[in-house]
């Protein structure tokens, strides 16, 4: 019996990260602009995708794929406001990952579409990990769950490319400290967008219709070099 | 609770290292975990004992190397861990700071028998 030590050097998550490029390659072929949405329950997800098909979907045919442990509340939320939507019932799993998101995108017919919202499962701890393969990963956050959370959950904080602070709206009746989540945001994440939003009252969701576009239009531009 | 996703890609990685060497039996896995990767070493143990069963990872021992999560400021460098604190510099208050480690998470390497 021969001791012998393989030295091996991989990330843990590999077999996720290849599915996610495979999902990469599917929405870039299509055309298709994509959003990894993420928040803790209650964040204002579904409520931010709402006001957002609301006033897009004049512009863009938006397809909306919706993570959840169960129901289908908030695919129907997202098809009533004008979106097409897809439910993906994880059944019990804490987050969605690139071989779920998969098999939503083979059902859909990508080049009908524009804009493709992921509705992640509502946690901040595991979603970070798993790599979907779309083109941005956007946070929700809220003023209730309080200015503490980019220092309490670093991964998620670190991994993504805008930030909504949502219910601001809020502001003036809670205690929430928004220099100390800035600089939390920017000490993990200097390059990152944050965005002042209320879904409630639409106060700065032109913002985040702003960046939506920029985005859009960014990667169109990449897409036909 | 995505511990068990992430110890049924630990087991699919070293078995298929162990297959490609022959080997009969792994029994050390060498996992590096940076602070700043939500992962419970627990868990990950708990969950290896259920899905490694009949495998030849069954009696591997899952070795754990934690890497603590380090910052260094770039205004006035000071070089600080989290420690339970908020994460910009505690010194100085400055945000602009750089990511040291922490942000592991990887399979170093596994013992075999051939």
């Amino acid at each position: 019996m021969n001791q012998q030590r393989i030295q091996i050097v991989q990330n843990i998550l590999s077999a996720n990260d290849a599915i996610a490029d495979q999902n990469r390659q599917l929405l870039n072929k299509a055309g298709l602009f994509s959003i990894n949405l993420m928040a803790s329950p209650g964040a204002g997800k579904t409520s931010l995708i709402e006001q957002t098909v609301k006033n897009l979907c004049q512009d863009y045919r938006i397809l909306v794929i919706d993570g959840d442990i169960a129901t289908t509340f908030d695919a129907d939320r997202a098809m009533a406001a004008g979106a097409t939507a897809i439910q993906i019932n994880t059944g019990g799993d804490c987050h969605l990952d690139a071989v779920m998101l998969n098999k939503a995108l083979v059902q859909a017919d990508l080049n009908q579409f524009d804009l493709l919202i992921v509705e992640n499962v509502g946690n901040l701890v595991c979603p970070a990990s798993f790599a979907l393969g779309t083109f941005h990963n956007v946070l929700v956050a809220s003023v209730p769950e309080g200015h503490d959370k980019p220092h309490k959950y670093p991964a998620m904080y670190r991994g993504v490319d805008c930030v909504l602070l949502n219910k601001i709206d809020l502001l003036p009746y809670v205690e929430f400290d928004v220099d100390f989540f800035r600089k939390g945001l920017e000490a993990l994440n200097p390059n990152v967008e944050l965005l002042m939003v209320s879904c409630r009252s639409g106060e700065g969701l032109e913002n985040w219709f702003h960046w939506l576009r920029k985005k859009i239009g960014e990667f169109r531009t990449q897409n036909m070099v | 609770m995505h511990e068990l996703a992430i110890t049924q890609n630990v087991l699919n990685i070293v078995l298929d290292h162990a297959g490609k060497a022959q080997a009969t039996k792994i029994s050390k896995i060498y996992l590096v975990i940076g602070e700043l990767s939500s992962i419970v070493d627990e868990s990950v143990q708990f969950y290896w004992e259920i899905i490694a069963k009949d495998t030849l990872a069954e009696q591997a021992e899952l070795v754990f190397r934690r890497i603590s999560a380090s910052f260094e400021c770039s205004d006035c460098h000071t070089v600080y861990q989290l420690d339970g604190n908020a994460v910009y510099c505690p010194a100085c208050g400055s945000s602009r700071v750089k990511i040291l480690s922490g942000e592991e998470f990887y399979i170093e390497a596994i013992d075999v028998e051939t």
